[in-house]
């Protein structure tokens, strides 16, 4: 990263929500341009609402989006508004910020371990 | 254990074949989950609805799989016991297209031979043909099998389809032969449940002690002549709606029992020492007043609270105006084709004597005259001998007998519009209609389109039928 970069990551729980609009709270962190995590909040929303999160990236400037399953519309949108949308992720958030970090993050990232138990 | 794709069946066909070869040929999209919900196998149909290779979703918790609204909150296969049946919901999914998809997800619980649960099944199907078919019908004048065109009818069907999709008790009133029934079964096919058992009871028609055990169920021993277990017919319903009509006609007893339902949604069958939860959604009809019941001490006051969530009430046949002309029609056209026979319609005789029979029995009976005709008819039109006799003698415009039972909307209206307070046994329902309009243009004082207003209705209406009574120009301020 060359620049401050303000990221979100809609969360369910602990987790990147596996739907936009089923996300109860978001994570914000922003890293500066020596790629460090300078500042980090949750915020929870009001309602899970697809179109009440894009309007939160929009009127906060966010630079990247990173989150599960998200509608054409929205995606479209984002990407029109400038906003790098980084979706189909899953995993836990501590998992997700360290990929950001390592600048390793790309959509599709599964950031979990798979397991059957039978 | 990776079981990725080389999963086999060994005992059905005696030999060894893989799984695909079984679920890969199954239309519906079928998932297989493990006991901590993740994915072990998508079906060729899932792999299709969901966009993701089953290859690529092994291990997977299903929620990051299938990405559906019913994940919100409590996710469904948590409720899932061995005890309790597959259950049934309507959610959507987003899948990789970034489409989002009406569907409708059955999940069951699979045992082994000992009965412990060893994983869930998922049988994902796809609304998108349905949904577009009920957005043509949504324009309809039509719920289910319910047919009118009355302003009333047209406010009722706009309503009943938001009603079907949640699982709020409805209560629906209206008197005899209105389509109480008709209206619960259709609410029950157009809901999420329509999957699932629509059962009905009749309250009236059982004695109590018999009423008890058809409803929630018996254990074997549990009286005299339990020589088995019964289900009762909640249990019945689960994953579906529990239709009980004549809800007035309930004992005082199970209305406790039946609270008790509606409290907590378990049920104690008779003789039971454990309860069984159930997931049933409650459509109760009656064609009693309930209000005046608890006044009287015959109805529980908190069990009408509980049931009076949603209220429909379907007004009588002589409130729906124009209707009666569209629902001759309607049975004329469905007699004709059942009964084979070749009639065009009803002689200007008929027409006017049957646009102007009260029908105490509102569509019901509406219904029967017009089946009597079609049988007796010989002819391509319906003549006056074609009627059934009572039909011909009966004095023209004759009210229907009000039902003390349901108060009409009407009744709410202002009082000085109120065809209740006009309506007496020697007035025809035309002298109630004249005076009416008169009231209400006293009341506008002498203003149209005011007068309009107040009866509820269209300016030309007014006209036509000021027309028809004779209430025009100079007779106006005579009167």
């Amino acid at each position: 990263m060359t620049m401050a970069h303000k990221v979100f990551v809609p969360l369910q729980g602990s987790e990147v929500a596996a739907r936009l609009d089923l996300a109860t709270e978001v994570w914000v962190g922003v890293w500066d341009e020596a790629g460090e995590l300078v500042e980090e909040r949750t915020v929870v929303l009001p309602q899970a609402s697809a179109e009440g999160l894009c309007q939160l990236l929009i009127s906060e400037n966010a630079h990247t989006l990173v989150c599960g399953a998200i509608e054409q519309e929205y995606y479209d949108y984002l990407t029109w508004k400038r906003v790098d949308v980084v979706d189909e992720v899953i995993g836990e958030l501590e998992s997700v910020r360290a990929a950001i970090a390592q600048g390793r993050l790309s959509p599709g990232a599964v950031l979990m371990e798979r397991k059957v138990e039978l | 254990m990776d079981t990725r794709g080389r999963a086999t069946v060994v005992d059905l066909f005696g030999r060894s074949i893989p799984l695909s070869s079984l679920l890969d040929e199954i239309p519906s999209a079928v998932v297989i989950l493990s006991r901590e919900r993740r994915v072990i196998r998508l079906n060729r149909a899932a792999e299709a609805l969901t966009g993701i290779r089953s290859e690529d979703a092994w291990g997977l918790p299903c929620r990051h799989v299938l990405r559906s609204s019913l994940c919100a909150g409590s996710c469904p296969l948590r409720s899932l016991s061995p005890d309790t049946g597959p259950t049934c919901r309507e959610g959507d999914i987003i899948n990789r297209d970034r489409q989002k998809v009406p569907v409708r997800i059955t999940f069951s619980l699979v045992c082994d031979h000992e009965g412990s649960p060893v994983g869930f099944l998922e049988v994902v199907e796809d609304l998108r043909i349905l949904q577009q078919l009920s957005d043509k019908k949504a324009h309809a004048y039509s719920f289910g099998n319910i047919i009118g065109h009355s302003p009333e009818m047209e406010r009722l069907f706009s309503i009943l389809p938001g009603i079907a999709q949640t699982d709020s008790s409805v209560l629906i009133t209206g008197e005899t032969g209105t389509g109480k029934d008709l209206l619960a079964e259709a609410i029950h096919q157009v809901s999420g449940r329509a999957k699932g058992p629509f059962i009905k009871v009749n309250c009236g028609a059982l004695p109590e002690t018999l009423l008890e055990s058809e409803l929630f169920g018996h254990e074997k021993g549990a009286f005299t002549g339990a020589a088995h277990s019964k289900p009762g017919r909640f249990k019945l319903a689960h994953n579906g709606t529990l239709f009980l009509t004549e809800i007035g006609d309930l004992p005082l007893s199970l209305q406790v029992k039946l609270l008790t339902f509606l409290d907590d949604r378990i049920i104690h069958p008779l003789g039971s020492t454990k309860g069984i939860r159930v997931d049933v959604r409650m459509i109760a009809a009656t064609h009693r007043d309930l209000h005046a019941m608890v006044r009287e001490g015959r109805f529980r006051e908190d069990l009408l609270f509980r049931l009076n969530v949603v209220r429909v009430h379907i007004p009588p046949l002589r409130e729906r105006g124009d209707d009666v002309r569209l629902l001759l029609d309607h049975f004329l056209a469905f007699f004709s084709s059942e009964f084979q026979k070749k009639i065009k319609g009803f002689s200007a005789e008929v027409l006017d004597l049957l646009l102007h029979y009260p029908y105490p029995g509102n569509v019901r009976e509406l219904k029967n005259i017009v089946e009597y005709a079609v049988n007796v008819c010989t002819a391509d039109t319906i003549q006056r001998r074609d009627l059934p006799a009572y039909v011909v003698e009966a004095p023209r415009g004759v009210p229907a007998p009000a039902e003390p039972a349901v108060p009409s909307r009407v009744a709410s209206a202002p009082e000085a519009l109120s065809p209740a307070r006009a309506v007496s046994a020697e007035e025809g329902w035309e002298e109630v209609e004249r005076r009416m309009i008169l009231d209400a243009l006293v009341q506008a004082r002498g203003r149209r389109n005011r007068a309009a207003e107040l009866l509820g209705w269209g300016r030309s209406t007014l006209w036509r039928k000021m027309k028809r009574y004779g209430i025009v120009g100079n007779q106006n301020r005579g009167e």
